[in-house]
C-alpha cells in the first residue's frame, strides 16, 4: 500500500470513499508517523492514540452505513489552544498545568461533528505569543525544513517553523496528519504556513467561533486551518466556520462551499499591489517571489492594479498596544485559585504574585506588563484609545482599495525560516516577523499564505492575498491560481522518520 | 518613553506578578524600547476618528434574560488546585 501519510485531505477523503483502506488504517499510518518522527519535531505536546482509534472505528461504520460527514475518517491534529473535552489542554503554559476541559470548543466540535478524528495536541508558542514557538513551555518545535548549503547538502542547523501555529505547520509539513486547526492574532497562521510550505488561511473576524479557544487578545483572535493544499484548507474553513450563540461576535452569515467558490478561476479578477509593502531589508528574494505572483495571476486572467495602503507601516507598534492590553486582560484569570497551577504564598496575593511569577514564561510575562502599564491609570487614551483609532485607519484604507480591487497580493514574510536563537535575543526583531500579516488582524480581514517557491537555502516562501470582509472564497480562488502555477513544497528527504 | 525600575515594580504589582531583580533590570530596557517604538503612532492623526469597534457593522447581539445553562457545580470546580465541598478554597482573606 501507498504511504498513507503523504495523501492530502481530499485525496484522503476520496480514498475512504473508493474503500481503498479504512479510516483505522489512515489513523494508525499517522499514528505511527508520529511516533516515530515525533521525538525529533516536538510538534505534538500530547498525543491521543486511543481516542483517535475509537474515532476511527466509529467513522468506519458511517462510512459502511452509507452516513459519512464532510471530513468523516480524516485525522487532524488540533493545536493546544482549543480546549478538547477530557483531553490536557494548557495553551503551552505551565500556568494551566494538567488542565482537562469539561467542555469541547465550538471549532473542534464542528470537525467531530464532521467525522473528523484527533491525532493529539500540537505545540504552539505559549499562548500563542511567539513568530518562532520558542516560548512553547514544552520546547521548541523543529521545522522537518532544513537548509541546503552550496555543496547541496542539508544542514543539520535546526530551523523555527514559525508561530505561534509552529506545531500545526510543521506536523503538516512532515506528514504527521493530514491537516490542523490552527489560531492567529498576529499572524500567527500565515507567517508559520509561509515558512513551512503550507497552506493556511485566517478568516474574517467573527467567521469561526472563539468559544473554548484559549484567549489571548479577543478583538483579533481568529481560528483557521494549516493544510497542504488550497483545497485542503478549503474543506477544513468550510467545517470550522459557523455562527455560534455562545461567541457573540461570531457572525450570523451562511458558510459557502469554499471548493466550489475555489474552482471559480481568477479571470477579470481584480488583483491590488500595495506600494507600501515594499519596505527597506525586504530579502530580494522575496521581492523576486511578489513579482512572480503577479505574474501567474496574470497570466491566469486577472488584472493588476498599484494601490496604496498608507497607514500600513502603523499596524505592527498600534498591534503591540491593543494585543497586550488584551492580553493583560484576558490572561489575569490565571490565578491559581480555579484551575492550574498554584504556587502557595504567606497570603493571597502574594499566592497570585507567586502563581503567576512560575507559571508564565518570560514573553508572556513582557507582554502581561505592557499591556498592564497601556491600560494603567492616566495612560488608556493616549496608547490604546490611539491604537483603536488607527485601526480604523487602516481598515478604512483597504476600504478605499475595494472599490479599485477584489483581493490585494503582498508577500507573507520579509524572510525566509530562520534558525534557533536567531531572533529570541530581541523581542523587536521577533515583532517584525509579522510585518505584513498583522493587518489583516488589525483591520479583521481575512488572509491566506500560499506557497509559492524556495529561497536560495532551500527553504519555502509564501505569498499572502488579503481579501473583503467575508470574502474567504476569492481568496482560496486566487490561492488555487498561485498554486496551480508554483506547485507544491515539500521537505523531500523525511529525516525526522529516523 | 523611559519605563524606569520603579515603575516596572509597580505595573509588576498590579499584574500581580512577582520579579526579581535581574528581571526588572531587563524589563525597564525591554519595555521602554517598545515604548520608543510605538512612539511613531503619534505621528497619526487622529483627531475625529472613531475607534474601531468590529469589521462589520452589528448590533450587539441580546438573547432572552432567561437561564440556559447550569448546574455543573462538579465541572466547575474540576481542574481547581484546591476545594471543599463545591467551594475554591484560598488564603485566609480577612483576619
Amino acid at each position: 500500500m501507498t504511504d498513507l501519510t503523504k495523501l492530502t485531505l481530499a485525496e484522503a477523503k476520496a480514498g475512504l470513499a473508493a474503500k481503498t483502506f479504512t479510516a483505522t488504517e489512515l489513523t494508525r499510518a499517522h499514528l505511527d508517523a508520529i511516533e516515530k518522527g515525533n521525538g525529533s519535531l516536538n510538534a505534538y505536546v500530547l498525543g491521543t492514540p486511543e481516542v483517535a482509534l475509537a474515532q476511527a472505528a466509529a467513522s468506519d461504520k458511517r462510512i459502511a452505513a452509507k452516513k459519512a460527514g464532510a471530513l468523516e475518517g480524516l485525522p487532524l491534529g488540533i493545536k493546544d489552544l482549543f480546549c478538547t473535552k477530557g483531553v490536557r489542554t494548557t495553551a503551552c503554559s505551565k500556568i494551566l498545568d494538567d488542565f482537562k476541559p469539561t467542555y469541547e470548543s465550538t471549532v473542534t466540535q464542528n470537525l467531530f461533528d464532521a467525522g473528523a478524528i484527533m491525532l493529539g495536541k500540537l505545540n504552539n508558542d505559549e499562548f500563542a505569543m511567539g513568530s518562532s514557538n520558542e516560548t512553547s513551555a514544552f520546547g521548541p518545535v523543529v521545522s522537518p525544513w532544513r537548509r541546503k548549503g552550496k555543496d547541496g547538502k542539508l544542514s543539520d542547523a535546526k530551523l523555527v517553523p514559525g508561530g505561534s501555529s509552529g506545531g500545526s505547520s510543521a506536523a503538516v509539513a512532515a506528514d504527521l496528519c493530514l491537516a490542523a486547526t490552527a489560531t492567529d492574532t498576529g499572524g500567527s497562521i500565515l507567517q508559520p504556513a509561509a515558512l513551512t510550505g503550507t497552506v493556511g488561511i485566517k478568516p474574517t473576524y467573527g467567521r469561526c467561533s472563539r468559544w473554548g479557544i484559549v484567549a489571548f487578545a479577543s478583538s483579533l483572535d481568529q481560528a483557521g486551518p494549516i493544510a497542504k493544499t488550497v483545497e485542503d484548507a478549503a474543506m477544513m474553513l468550510g467545517v470550522m466556520a459557523s455562527h455560534d450563540p455562545k461567541d457573540t461576535t461570531s457572525v450570523d452569515a451562511p458558510v459557502p462551499d469554499y471548493v466550489a467558490e475555489m474552482r471559480k478561476g481568477v479571470k477579470g479578477l481584480r488583483v491590488g499591489v500595495p506600494k507600501e509593502y515594499r519596505v527597506d531589508g525586504m530579502s530580494p528574494e522575496i521581492a523576486k517571489l511578489w513579482d512572480e505572483g503577479v505574474a501567474w495571476l496574470k497570466a491566469a486572467g486577472a488584472t493588476i492594479h498599484e494601490i496604496s495602503l498608507p497607514h500600513t507601516k502603523y499596524a505592527l507598534p498600534a498591534y503591540y498596544i491593543v494585543a497586550p492590553a488584551e492580553c493583560s486582560s484576558n490572561l489575569a484569570r490565571y490565578d491559581g485559585v480555579r484551575y492550574g497551577l498554584r504556587v502557595p504564598g504567606k497570603d493571597l496575593i502574594d499566592t497570585y504574585e507567586n502563581t503567576r511569577a512560575a507559571g508564565f514564561g518570560k514573553e508572556v510575562k513582557r507582554r502581561v506588563l505592557i499591556g498592564t502599564y497601556v491600560l494603567s491609570a492616566g495612560y488608556y487614551d493616549a496608547y490604546y484609545l490611539k491604537a483603536q483609532k488607527v485601526r480604523t485607519l487602516i481598515k478604512r484604507d483597504f476600504d478605499e482599495a475595494w472599490a479599485k480591487v477584489d483581493v490585494v497580493l503582498t508577500p507573507t514574510t520579509p524572510s525566509p525560516a530562520f534558525a534557533f536563537g536567531e531572533k529570541s535575543g530581541d523581542p523587536l526583531a521577533m515583532y517584525l516577523e509579522d510585518i505584513f500579516t498583522v493587518t489583516v488582524n488589525m483591520a479583521g480581514l481575512p488572509g491566506m499564505s500560499v506557497p509559492a517557491g524556495l529561497s536560495s537555502e532551500g527553504t519555502p516562501l509564501g505569498l499572502q492575498l488579503i481579501g473583503k470582509p467575508f470574502d474567504e472564497g476569492t481568496l482560496f480562488r486566487a490561492g488555487k491560481a498561485i498554486e496551480d502555477a508554483a506547485g507544491r513544497f515539500t521537505p523531500g528527504q523525511r529525516w525526522w522518520l529516523g | 518613553m523611559h519605563v524606569d525600575e520603579q515603575t516596572v515594580r509597580r505595573i509588576a504589582r498590579l499584574a500581580r506578578l512577582k520579579i526579581t531583580d535581574a528581571e526588572a533590570k531587563g524589563l525597564e530596557a525591554e519595555i521602554s524600547g517598545i515604548l520608543d517604538w510605538v512612539e511613531q503612532l503619534k505621528q497619526v492623526d487622529t483627531d475625529n476618528v472613531e475607534p474601531m469597534t468590529r469589521v462589520v457593522a452589528q448590533d450587539m447581539k441580546k438573547r432572552e434574560d432567561v437561564v440556559t445553562d447550569g448546574a455543573k457545580a462538579d465541572d466547575i470546580v474540576a481542574n481547581a488546585p484546591m476545594t471543599e465541598d463545591h467551594f475554591f478554597v484560598v488564603p485566609k482573606v480577612v483576619e
